[in-house]
C-alpha cells in the first residue's frame, strides 16, 4: 500500500481518518519482529580486520607471491642446477676458456662438442661472465646475500630501536629527553659518509681470521651491519617511542583502567596492537633501504668480497661490458628492482591494512 | 502565507560508500522564516548536520541530493549551477562548524581569512576589507582587534576561534546562518556566552539561524520551532514548550526521559534501549521501530505519515494516529 | 623562535665536531703512517718528516691542529698526488654542484605537479599511472637506473652523447639523480594533499564561497607543502650521495667521483677531507631546512 509514500510528498496535513488501515496493525510488535529489522557488522580482532583487508589488496598479495617465489629459487637452485657460484666453467674437467661472456641459453664451443660426444651439459640460464662462471648461480647468491642482509639489518635495526624507544617512551621524563637528544645527534650525522668510512677504517684494522664466519662476508659486510646498529636504529626509535606517549595518553588506556582492566591486559589488547602493526610496517621498509645501501656499497667496491657475488658487485661489474653483454646489467637489475618493489608494496600493503588511523 | 526565506521539500540526501548507500536523510522538510530560529535536534548519525551541509551544497564528493527542493527565496539551490552557489555561500547562507580549531586553516592569520571572505562578497578590498574585519572581530567581543587580526588561529583560546568563525560567517550579512553543534566542543561556561552572542547578533543584524545540535538544552531556550530527526527523518516539530511538555514521539519522548533529573538522584537512569539505526539498510517502515518499547505491528512496514495534533504541532508517529482514530471510534459510539 | 634556531645550530655543531673526530680518529686509527711504505730513509730524515707533519705530537693534538687548519681552509694535501685538497674539493664541487642544483629543482617541481595532479584526479587514471611509474621509478637503485639509461641512450640508441667536460650534456645524470628523490616526493605530496583536502578549513573555505581551484591551490596546497619541505634535507643527502656513484657511471669528472677515487686508491688525506666537507654541507642543508619549516609553519614553536 503507498499510501504512506504519497503523504510524505506533500506538506503532511492529511487527515489520518481518510486512510484506510487495518486496525489489525495496531497490535504491538514482538521483540523478535523487531530484530529483523536490525543489521550489524560482525566485530572481529583487530588482527583479523586487518588480514583481511591485506587479503584483498592484490599488490600486497602479489608481493608475497613474488617473494615466495624469490625464496624458493633461492633454496631450490643450489640443488638444481650444478654450478657454483666461484665455478669456473669446466668441460669433461678442461677449463674451458672459451665459454666466458657468453649469452643466455648459448653453450661455448668446447661445451658444444661434448653434448655431441654425448655428454649432457646443463644450459646456462642467464650465459656466464668474464671469468666464465655461470651467471645464473651468481644472481641467484647475489640475491640471497643481499636479501639475507637486508633482513638481518632490518632486525637489528628493529630490536635496538624498539627497545630503545620503548624505554624512553615508557619512562618519560628525564630519561626521555637525555635519549632524545642523543638521538637527535645521531640522526643529524650523515650514515652513508660514515659507512664507507667505517668501511674503509674496518678493512685495515679487522684481521678477517680471527673471526673465521667472518672470512666468507667480507671486512665491509661487518662493518654494514655495526654501522647499521649504530645508525640506523634512530628512525624507528622515535617511532616506537611516539607510539608509546601516544598510547600512554590515549583516552582508551585510561578508559580500560577505569573499567578495571589489569596492566598486563591493557599492554596486550591497547598499546601493543597499535605499535605492532607500526613497528612491523617499518621494518618491511627497512629491508629494501638496507639492500640499497649494500647494493650501493657494493657499487663502490665496498660490498662484499669477491669472488662472493651481490646484486650491486655484479651490477657493478657489468659496467665493464656494458656494450656487448648488455645482460650482465639487466639480470642484477631486475632482481634488484623485483625485491625493493615487492617489499615496498607489501609494506605499503600492510600500512593500509593495519593502520587504524588511515581513513579511506 | 509569508514567503520563507528558506523552504526545504522533501530532502533525500545520501553517500555512496564501499559499504553501500548510505541513506543520511530520507525526506526531511521545513521552513524557516526571516528572523526566525529554527533548532534540528538529533543524536549522531541522525542526518541533522547532513541536512544542513545539503542547504549549503558543501556535501563531500561522495555525497549527493537524490530529490527534493532547497527553496531559498523561492528559487530551488539544487538546481544552482556551481558560480550561483559560490554566490550563494557566504553571502545568502553562512555556516559556523563544531571544532573551531580545524575550521579554520592554520597557516593563514584571521586576518587574512576574515578579508578573504569579505572580498569575496562585498565591495570591499584592500584595507576597507581590513577594517570590516577589524569591525566584525569587535561585533564578537574580540579584544584588540587590530592586534589580533595578525595572529594565527592557534594563539586563540577555543572560545575566541569560535567568535572568529562567527564574526567570518556574518561578514557579509547573510540572511540565514547556519550553527552546526557550535558550542560542542566548548567549555560549558564558554557555551553559555556563545549562545549569548549569537542571540545577540540575531536581534542586531536579523538574520535567520538553523541551530543543529543534540544538546535538548541549547535549543530549548533560543528557538522558536524545533524539529527531532531521527535516521535522516522528521519525527516530531513544533515550539519548544510542544515538544518538551507534550512529547508526541517515542524518540522525543525518549530523549527527554533519559536526561538525568536532579530531582530523582539514586533513581536509575533510562537511556533508550538498543543501538543507533545503520544507515546503510533502512527499515521499511518507521525508523524507529527496531528500539520503540510502543513498536506496533504497522510500525515494522510502514513509515507513519506526519499528523497535526490538537495543540498544533506535528508528529510522525503510528500511536498518535491510532489514538485519534479511537478517539473518533469513542465518539462514533456515543453518538 | 630565536630559541629554536639556537637549539639547532647547537646541534648541528655538535654534529658535525663529532663527525670530524670519527673521522679524524677513524683515518688515524689505520696502522701504518704515510711514510712507512716509502723507499728506505734514514731514521733522522723519517723523525724530521714526521715532526713537519706534526706527526710525532699525541693524537688529541693532530686533531686540534687539524680543525684548526680546516677551519682556515686548509684539508692539507692529498697522499697520492701531493696536490692541495681544498683546491681539489673546490674546483670539482662546481661540476656536481650545479649537478645536483639541477636534480633537486627536478625532482622538487615535478614531484609537486605530478603528486598534486594525483591527489586531484584521485582513483582515475592519472592518478593510477602516476602512482604506477613512481613506485615503479623508487625501486631502482640510483645507479642501476643510471646504468640503464647509460646502456640505452649513450650506447644503444646513441641519441646522447657521452659526457663531455667542455660540451656537457646534462640530462642523464640529471635523471638518474633526481629519479628516486623525484619519485619520493609525487608521492608524499600526494599523501599530503589528499590529507588537506580533508580538512575541515577546506569545508570552510568552500563554505565561504572560495572558487574550487583557490580552495585547493591556496588553502590545501599550502598545507600540503609543509611536510614536502621536511623532506629537503634528506633529498639532499640523498643526491649527495647519490651523485657519488652517478659520477663515476657517467665519467663525471666531479667530487663525487674523486672521493669514490680516493677510496680505491685508499689516499687518507683525500678521503678525510672529501668526508668532511660533505658533512658540512649536509648539516648545513639540514639546518636551514629545519629554519625554513619553522617559518612556513607558524604552528611550531617547541623543539
Amino acid at each position: 500500500m503507498d499510501n504512506t509514500n504519497n503523504n510524505i510528498d506533500q506538506m503532511p496535513k492529511k487527515s489520518p481518518f481518510s486512510m484506510q488501515i487495518d486496525l489489525q496493525k495496531f497490535e504491538k510488535a514482538t521483540d523478535e519482529e523487531k530484530h529483523q529489522q536490525e543489521v550489524m557488522s560482525n566485530s572481529s580482532s583487530f588482527f583479523k580486520d586487518g588480514m583481511k583487508r591485506l587479503k584483498k589488496n592484490p599488490l600486497a598479495m602479489g608481493s608475497i607471491i613474488v617473494l615466495i617465489l624469490i625464496v624458493l629459487m633461492i633454496i631450490i637452485t643450489p640443488h638444481v642446477i650444478p654450478y657454483q657460484y666461484s665455478q669456473i666453467i669446466t668441460v669433461d674437467g678442461v677449463r674451458d676458456k672459451s665459454a666466458s661472456n657468453m649469452a643466455p641459453l648459448k653453450h661455448s664451443d668446447l661445451e658444444k662438442e661434448y653434448i655431441k660426444k654425448g655428454g649432457k651439459v646443463f644450459p646456462h640460464l642467464m650465459g656466464t661472465d668474464e671469468l666464465g662462471r655461470d651467471y645464473f648461480v651468481r644472481v641467484v647468491y647475489g640475491t640471497r646475500i643481499s636479501l639475507t642482509v637486508g633482513i638481518i639489518a632490518s632486525i637489528l635495526v628493529l630490536l635496538i630501536g624498539v627497545l630503545y624507544g620503548s624505554i624512553s617512551g615508557y619512562f618519560g621524563g628525564r630519561v626521555d629527553m637525555v635519549m632524545m637528544r642523543i638521538v637527535d645527534v645521531i640522526y643529524s650525522v650523515p650514515d652513508l659518509l660514515m659507512i664507507i668510512l667505517l668501511s674503509v677504517v674496518l678493512n685495515e684494522i679487522l684481521d678477517v681470521n680471527s673471526f673465521p664466519f667472518m672470512q666468507k662476508l667480507g671486512t665491509n659486510m661487518i662493518s654494514l651491519f655495526i654501522v647499521f646498529g649504530l645508525l640506523y636504529w634512530v628512525g624507528m626509535a622515535r617511532l616506537v617511542r611516539g607510539q608509546i606517549l601516544t598510547v600512554k595518553e590515549n583516552e582508551y588506556v585510561l578508559a580500560a583502567q577505569v573499567s578495571g582492566a589489569k596492566s598486563g591486559r591493557i599492554i596486550r589488547k591497547h598499546i601493543l596492537p597499535n605499535c605492532i602493526s607500526v613497528i612491523i610496517i617499518s621494518a618491511a621498509l627497512q629491508i629494501p633501504s638496507a639492500i640499497f645501501t649494500e647494493s650501493f656499497l657494493s657499487f663502490i667496491g665496498l660490498g662484499v668480497k669477491s669472488p662472493m657475488p651481490s646484486l650491486g658487485s655484479l651490477a657493478n661489474e657489468a659496467r665493464a661490458g656494458l656494450t656487448t653483454y648488455s645482460y650482465k646489467l639487466i639480470f642484477p637489475a631486475i632482481m634488484i628492482a623485483l625485491i625493493t618493489l615487492a617489499f615496498n608494496l607489501l609494506g605499503d600493503g600492510l600500512r593500509d591494512a593495519f593502520d587504524p588511523k588511515l581513513r579511506r | 502565507m509569508n514567503e520563507h526565506i528558506l523552504s526545504v521539500k522533501d530532502l533525500h540526501t545520501s553517500f555512496t560508500t564501499e559499504k553501500g548507500e548510505v541513506k543520511a536523510v530520507n525526506g526531511v522538510s521545513f521552513d524557516l522564516d526571516k528572523g526566525k530560529i529554527l533548532g534540528i535536534v538529533g543524536e549522531s548519525g541522525s542526518g541533522k548536520s547532513v541536512t544542513a551541509y545539503s542547504v549549503m551544497r558543501i556535501l563531500e564528493a561522495n555525497g549527493k541530493i537524490d530529490s527534493g527542493e532547497v527553496l531559498y527565496k523561492g528559487q530551488d539551490i539544487t538546481k544552482f549551477s556551481e558560480k550561483q552557489m559560490r554566490d550563494f555561500r557566504g553571502k545568502c547562507c553562512s555556516i559556523i562548524f563544531q571544532d573551531p580549531m580545524t575550521s579554520l586553516n592554520p597557516v593563514f592569520t584571521v586576518g587574512n581569512q576574515l578579508k578573504e571572505a569579505i572580498e569575496l562578497h562585498t565591495s570591499r578590498k584592500g584595507k576597507e576589507a581590513e577594517n570590516r574585519a577589524v569591525e566584525m572581530l569587535t561585533l564578537v567581543g574580540v579584544n584588540e582587534p587590530e592586534k589580533r587580526i595578525k595572529q594565527y588561529p592557534f594563539e586563540f583560546s577555543g572560545g575566541m576561534r569560535q567568535r572568529v568563525m562567527i564574526a567570518m560567517a556574518l561578514a557579509c550579512e547573510p540572511d540565514i546562518l547556519i550553527a552546526d553543534e557550535p558550542t560542542t566542543a566548548l567549555d560549558v561556561t564558554i557555551q553559555a556566552q556563545i549562545l549569548e552572542l549569537m542571540q545577540d547578533l540575531q536581534k542586531k543584524m536579523g538574520m535567520a539561524i538553523i541551530m543543529v545540535t543534540h544538546d535538548l538544552g541549547v535549543i530549548a531556550d533560543m528557538c522558536d520551532e524545533i524539529i527531532v530527526m531521527y535516521g535522516g527523518r522528521v519525527c516530531e516539530r513544533g515550539t519548544a514548550e510542544d515538544i518538551f511538555y507534550r512529547p508526541s514521539h517515542e524518540y522525543t519522548k525518549g530523549l527527554l526521559s533519559s536526561i538525568p533529573d536532579v530531582e530523582k538522584i539514586g533513581e536509575k537512569l533510562h537511556p533508550i534501549p538498543g543501538t543507533p539505526i545503520n544507515l546503510l539498510n533502512m527499515p521499511k517502515g518507521c525508523a524507529f521501530c527496531p528500539r520503540c518499547e510502543s513498536a506496533m505491528k504497522i510500525c515494522l512496514n510502514e513509515q507513519p505519515p506526519e499528523m497535526q495534533l490538537p495543540d498544533g504541532h506535528y508528529a510522525s508517529c503510528w500511536l498518535n494516529i491510532k489514538k485519534a482514530m479511537e478517539a473518533k471510534e469513542g465518539a462514533a459510539q456515543h453518538e | 623562535m630565536t630559541k629554536y634556531v639556537g637549539k639547532r645550530i647547537v646541534l648541528a655543531l655538535v654534529t658535525l665536531f663529532i663527525v670530524c673526530g670519527i673521522t679524524f680518529f677513524a683515518m688515524n686509527a689505520i696502522p701504518g703512517g704515510p711514510f712507512d711504505g716509502e723507499k728506505a730513509i734514514s731514521p733522522e730524515v723519517k723523525a724530521e718528516m714526521e715532526k713537519r707533519f706534526n706527526l710525532d705530537k699525541p693524537v688529541s693534538q693532530q686533531f686540534i691542529i687539524y680543525m684548526k687548519n680546516i677551519l682556515h681552509g686548509d684539508f692539507g694535501v692529498s697522499a697520492k698526488t701531493g696536490r692541495d685538497i681544498g683546491k681539489t674539493i673546490s674546483t670539482s664541487f662546481k661540476v656536481s654542484a650545479k649537478l645536483g642544483a639541477m636534480a633537486i629543482i627536478t625532482a622538487v617541481v615535478f614531484g609537486v605537479i605530478l603528486g598534486s595532479s594525483a591527489a586531484l584526479t584521485r582513483n582515475h587514471l592519472p592518478d593510477r599511472l602516476i602512482i604506477f611509474l613512481s613506485t615503479l621509478i623508487s625501486a631502482l637503485p640510483s645507479f642501476v637506473l643510471a646504468s640503464l639509461l647509460l646502456l640505452t641512450f649513450c650506447i644503444k640508441l646513441k641519441w646522447i652523447p657521452v659526457w663531455n667536460p667542455k660540451n656537457p650534456n646534462y640530462i642523464l645524470p640529471v635523471i638518474s639523480l633526481a629519479a628516486y628523490p623525484m619519485a619520493y616526493i609525487t608521492r608524499l605530496t600526494k599523501t599530503s594533499m589528499l590529507d588537506a583536502m580533508g580538512q575541515d578549513y577546506v569545508r570552510t573555505a568552500k563554505a565561504k564561497g572560495v572558487a574550487s581551484w583557490k580552495v585547493l591551490f591556496k588553502h590545501a596546497l599550502r598545507n600540503a607543502l609543509i611536510p614536502v619541505v621536511t623532506y629537503v634535507g634528506p633529498m639532499i643527502a640523498s643526491i649527495l650521495t647519490g651523485s657519488l656513484v652517478i659520477e663515476k657511471i657517467f665519467t663525471i669528472g666531479g667530487l663525487g667521483s674523486k672521493f669514490v677515487d680516493s677510496i680505491t686508491n685508499r689516499d687518507y688525506p683525500l678521503i678525510m677531507g672529501v668526508t668532511i666537507f660533505l658533512a658540512v654541507l649536509m648539516v648545513t642543508m639540514n639546518l636551514i631546512t629545519d629554519i625554513v619549516y619553522k617559518i612556513i609553519d607558524p604552528r611550531i614553536n617547541l623543539d
